[in-house]
């Protein structure tokens, strides 16, 4: 057995334990399994699909560096033009309409009512459904022929001919937006109740007796104090329906005629379907400014509003 | 101002009756106390006052007005909450304003107002600041300033000194009263603590399970208590309460507790011979005696507050406590004899718990 001078083990042994003793070190140590973890599966990804937009690779041949060719063909593509329009449309319209709906029922399911967590169960449904499960269900509802829509307007006598909701290019964009308002309602309803059971009810009490009225106790104490809450419900919100696919490319592949197209349909339809690996994530890219847009605000939204700071600053 | 009449009222929540049957006659310019243990109706009752809540039967009437059926902002009403209730993300200002706000007073009266209030509680500096910069008494006295601009009939206060440490309880104790004292408004107040109770009171009613126990004023209750209950929830430390049966031997009365231990009795006590009694005696009724009077305890535990010293005592079949302004140095497992003051003795019927 090798000897080792007894000195030299006493000194290595107290660098280590110095070193593992030291605050920095572990935090770093302990960090680095999460950092791992987001360098493989997020940085990874996110910064090859940059650089394939920076590329012309197609399916089955290695490309090469173009610079931003895939963005000056896009920015003079009508389509890419048009799916940003539709990303719009569906992010706007789609997250306004949730966010009034959903925060009308939550205060709804705020009150007392009976069988309340039945009901709460109930408007978790859309949520739990698988996506494609519902796109499905609503593709149905949504048949040229067979819609129970149609079906139901016609024995009501207010329209003699079927709808063709998912056929014509207006009335498919307000379908595909009232399924993903009909899937993401749960969430917003369900996040902004947990808000509103943080609002003491004394609040209400000293607010009646203050002598204010159902409509000036929301403006005055429900809306103000959900606000962080509605921040982050909205960026949320707005993050899941700017980037939604499934919806889209179960009901109608972006059709008829591009007209509900969003920005991630044409994306995977151009890089997966068409092959064009490059322009393809050139589009998926240009997403990016708007969801950090979305996030921006969200930050902004988000920062502690100074009454909910505590004593030292005024 | 008003005067406060509450005619045989009544609460359920359901099928369960938590109110049952109250009259309260508060006076114009009163303080009146609702004291009893949780659960004991208290503040429904006040709720109930305030308009929080439906009163299920019997009537309740502000400055002779009956309000069963008036919404809360217009029964000219005032309430300060257990939690302050300060609305977290308005200035001390406009939780002050809130009110005069929504009644569209015009800007100028709604500033001088609240300034007004502001001053009387010494909150002018904080005005620009929101609650969660404040401590405990200055969101107490935000809450009263909130309840004073509105310049209400009545106050009415849940639990308001619950949440604050036991010296500024105190202190907003003294605050409270000499505010009422300032203002003259009629007051309703609800606590546990009996010690608010008979600091603050005018007229304390005592209440127990939704039934009134006694009305009166505080030392009334004090050395009245109408039944056992009252007895024991009105001083502190509590009265103490040995049971025991009458027993009368030639000219004395007297009541045997355990058999060893006698206590005389005033001589014209309405009860019959062997009657189960509860003997009430006050800790401070008792005094050191010699060997020969008195009944023979032995110190358990001794208490000193600086002021006076509670020593609690067991005998053979029970605990007393004890309570001397002057100094002893007893140690535990001393034995000591104590012998009651007669004017300090509280006898009550042991079946209905009444006072005899």
């Amino acid at each position: 057995m090798a000897s080792v001078p007894r000195e030299q083990v006493s000194y290595d042994t107290s660098r280590r334990i110095r070193l593992f003793s030291n605050r920095n070190f572990l935090g770093f140590l302990f960090m680095v399994p999460a950092g791992l973890i987001l360098l493989v599966f997020l940085t990874y990804p996110l910064g090859l699909g940059i650089w394939l937009g920076l590329t012309d690779v197609k399916v089955g041949r290695p490309g090469i560096f173009v610079g931003l060719e895939n963005y000056e063909w896009l920015f003079r593509d009508h389509i890419f033009w048009l799916s940003v329009f539709n990303t719009m449309l569906y992010t706007v319209v789609a997250s306004i309409v949730k966010f009034a709906i959903g925060l009308w029922l939550a205060m709804l399911l705020n009150r007392h009512l009976p069988f309340k967590a039945f009901l709460r169960a109930i408007v978790l449904m859309p949520f739990i459904v698988p996506t494609v499960l519902s796109a499905l269900a609503f593709w149905w509802i949504y048949d040229s022929q067979d819609s129970v829509i149609s079906w139901v307007l016609i024995e009501m006598g207010l329209i003699e001919e079927t709808i063709d909701f998912l056929g014509q290019p207006n009335s498919a964009r307000a379908s595909v937006i009232a399924a993903n308002i009909w899937r993401g309602i749960p969430f917003v309803a369900i996040t902004l109740l947990a808000g509103l059971q943080t609002i003491s009810p004394s609040l209400y009490e000293a607010a009646i007796i203050d002598g204010a009225n159902e409509w000036q106790r929301f403006r005055s104490i429900t809306y103000p104090l959900l606000t962080p809450i509605i921040a982050v419900v909205m960026t949320f919100s707005v993050l899941f329906t700017f980037t939604d696919f499934q919806l889209i490319w179960v009901m109608t592949r972006g059709g008829p005629i591009n007209a509900t197209h969003l920005m991630a349909t044409l994306s995977y339809q151009r890089a997966i379907i068409g092959g064009a690996l490059g322009e393809g994530a050139a589009i998926a890219t240009a997403m990016i400014p708007f969801l950090l847009a979305a996030i921006l605000f969200s930050y902004f939204g988000l920062q502690r509003r100074k009454w909910q700071q505590g004593g030292r600053d005024d | 101002m008003a005067s406060v009449e509450i005619h045989g009222v009544r609460k359920s929540f359901g099928t369960v009756e938590v109110v049952h049957g109250i009259d309260i006659s508060v006076p114009d310019q009163s303080f009146t106390v609702l004291v009893g243990p949780s659960g004991c109706g208290k503040s429904t009752l006040l709720r109930m006052i305030a308009g929080l809540e439906e009163i299920s039967e019997g009537e309740i009437s502000i400055g002779g007005r009956v309000v069963n059926n008036v919404p809360p902002k217009q029964r000219d009403i005032a309430m300060v909450f257990q939690n302050y209730a300060l609305y977290p993300h308005m200035k001390v200002f406009d939780n002050m304003a809130f009110s005069l706000k929504l009644a569209k007073v015009d800007p100028n009266t709604i500033e001088s107002q609240v300034h007004k209030a502001a001053s009387i509680l010494n909150l002018e500096e904080y005005l620009d600041r929101f609650p969660r910069q404040l401590s405990g008494g200055q969101r107490q006295r935000v809450a009263m300033g909130r309840a004073i601009v509105r310049d209400p009939q009545v106050f009415l206060f849940d639990e308001p000194l619950s949440n604050l440490d036991a010296k500024l309880r105190v202190q907003m104790r003294t605050e409270i009263r000499e505010l009422h004292q300032r203002l003259n408004s009629t007051s309703i107040y609800v606590t546990h603590d009996q010690i608010e109770a008979m600091t603050m009171a005018d007229q304390i009613v005592v209440m127990r399970n939704g039934n009134i126990e006694q009305i009166g004023a505080p030392l009334d209750l004090y050395d009245y208590p109408q039944n056992i209950f009252v007895a024991g929830f009105i001083g502190s430390p509590a009265m103490n309460l040995i049971r025991g049966t009458l027993q009368r031997r030639g000219e004395a009365t007297e009541i045997a507790i355990n058999g060893d231990i006698v206590l005389p009795l005033p001589s014209d006590i309405a009860a019959a011979e062997g009657a189960p009694l509860y003997y009430g005696m006050r800790p401070e009724h008792w005094t050191l005696s010699s060997d020969t009077l008195g009944i023979p305890v032995d110190v358990a535990v001794v208490e000193p507050t600086g002021a006076d010293t509670l020593v609690v005592c067991r005998f053979e079949g029970g605990e007393l406590q004890a309570s001397f302004s002057e100094r002893h140095a007893f140690k535990p497992g001393q034995r000591i004899h104590l012998a009651p003051s007669l004017e300090g003795i509280h006898l009550f019927n042991a079946e209905n718990e009444q006072r005899i």
